[in-house]
C-alpha cells in the first residue's frame, strides 16, 4: 500500500527558479499552550454553563474569527497577491503556521459555545423572534466551513509542506496561494453577513 | 529519489480523482443535516426524514471519497498518514467538545444521533481533505 515517497523534487524548468527551502514548523510549538488554554476555557464554559464564560468564549472567538477573515480576505490577501513570488513565500512561511493553529481554535471557541448560548437565551425556539436570524447564521457559517475546510485550510498546510522541500515547486506554491487568497476573500465577504446577523440578534 | 517518474510528470501536473470535491460534498451534506436539526430545537415532534437523508448522503459520499482515494496509485501514503493522523486528532477533539455541548444540553436521542453522525463525518473527512491536498503534491515514482 505504501508507495515510494520523495520529498526532494527533481529539477524541472518550473522548479529551477523556485524559492529556497525554508526552516518552517508547520505547527508552531509556541502556540500550543495558548490552544490548550482556549480548549480548557471552553470546556469550563460549557461544563459550568456560566453565561459570562460562554459569552467570553463566543464573542472573543467569533469576533477574532470575523476580524481575521475580513482582514486576511479583503486587506492582506490582495496585497499578498501582488507581491513577488519570493516575498510572498517568505511572508507565507512566517504567517501560515500561525493560521494553522489560530483559525481552528477560534472556530472551536465560537461554535462549541454558540449552541449553548442560543439555548440559554431561548433564541432557537420557534417562538423566538431571533430564530430565523440564527438559522441564517448557521447557513452562513456552514458555507464558510465547507469552503474553509475543503479549500482554504488544505491549501494553507500544503503550501507549508511545499516550502519545506529542498527545491520547492513555485507553480504549486502559486496555485495554492491563489486558492488561499480567493477563498479567504469569499469567507471574508461572508463574515460581513455574520456581523449583520449577530448584531441584529443582539439588539432585537 | 526523483520527483519525476518515467513519464516525467511533475506532481503539479498529475491529474487526480475528485477527492476534494467529494469530500466537500460530504461535509456540506453533514452541515445541512446539522443546520436542519438545530433549527428544529424546541419543536415537539420534529421531522427527522430530511436530516436523516442528508446525513446518510454525507456518509455515502465519505465512503465514495475513501474508495476513490485508496485507488490512487502510486501516492505519497507516508505523507498522507502523517497529516491525516495529526488532523484527525485535532478534529476529533473539536468534534468531541461540540458533541459534549449537545449532551450537556440534553439534546434528545433522535437529533443527537444525527448530530453525532454529522460530527463523525466532520472529524474524519476534513483530515482526509487536508492529507490528500498535501500528499498529492509529493513526489512519487511513475505518477501515471
Amino acid at each position: 500500500m505504501t508507495d515510494a515517497v520523495g520529498v526532494d523534487p527533481g529539477s524541472t524548468p518550473a522548479m529551477e527558479h523556485g524559492p529556497p527551502p525554508m526552516d518552517i514548523r508547520i505547527i508552531p510549538p509556541m502556540g500550543l499552550p495558548f490552544v490548550a488554554v482556549a480548549v480548557v476555557f471552553v470546556l469550563y464554559a460549557i461544563g459550568s454553563n456560566s453565561i459570562w464564560a460562554l459569552m467570553l468564549a463566543h464573542v472573543a472567538g467569533g469576533g477574532m474569527w470575523t476580524a481575521v477573515d475580513l482582514y486576511v480576505g479583503l486587506i492582506l490577501g490582495p496585497i499578498l497577491g501582488r507581491l513577488s513570488p519570493p516575498a510572498r513565500a517568505e511572508f507565507s512561511a512566517r504567517f501560515m503556521p500561525k493560521m494553522v493553529l489560530l483559525m481552528p481554535t477560534l472556530v472551536m471557541m465560537t461554535l462549541a459555545t454558540g449552541f449553548q448560548i442560543a439555548l440559554n437565551y431561548g433564541n432557537l425556539y420557534p417562538s423566538s423572534i431571533n430564530r430565523p436570524w440564527l438559522v441564517a447564521s448557521m447557513v452562513d457559517v456552514g458555507i464558510m466551513a465547507v469552503v474553509a475546510l475543503g479549500i482554504l485550510e488544505p491549501a494553507n498546510i500544503a503550501v507549508l509542506f511545499e516550502m519545506k522541500k529542498e527545491r520547492p515547486d513555485v507553480d504549486v506554491i502559486d496555485h495554492l496561494m491563489k486558492r488561499f487568497v480567493y477563498t479567504a476573500g469569499v469567507t471574508g465577504l461572508m463574515q460581513v453577513a455574520t456581523l449583520l446577523i449577530m448584531t441584529r440578534v443582539a439588539t432585537q | 529519489m526523483s520527483t519525476l517518474g518515467p513519464a516525467g510528470v511533475r506532481p503539479f501536473e498529475r491529474s487526480m480523482p475528485p477527492v476534494t470535491g467529494l469530500g466537500m460534498a460530504s461535509l456540506a451534506c453533514a452541515v445541512v443535516s446539522g443546520v436542519i436539526v438545530a433549527s428544529q430545537v424546541g419543536m415537539d415532534d420534529p421531522p427527522m426524514v430530511v436530516p436523516t437523508m442528508f446525513v446518510a448522503a454525507a456518509l455515502l459520499l465519505e465512503i465514495a471519497t475513501v474508495v476513490v482515494l485508496v485507488r490512487i496509485r502510486p501516492f505519497a501514503w507516508d505523507r498522507f498518514r502523517l497529516v491525516f493522523s495529526v488532523g484527525l486528532a485535532a478534529y476529533v477533539l473539536q468534534s468531541a467538545i461540540i458533541a459534549w455541548a449537545f449532551v450537556i444540553n440534553d439534546v434528545p436521542a433522535g437529533p443527537m444521533t444525527i448530530l453525532s453522525l454529522g460530527l463523525v463525518v466532520f472529524a474524519t473527512i476534513v483530515p482526509v481533505m487536508l492529507a490528500f491536498t498535501v500528499a498529492r503534491y509529493q513526489a512519487v515514482d511513475d505518477p501515471r
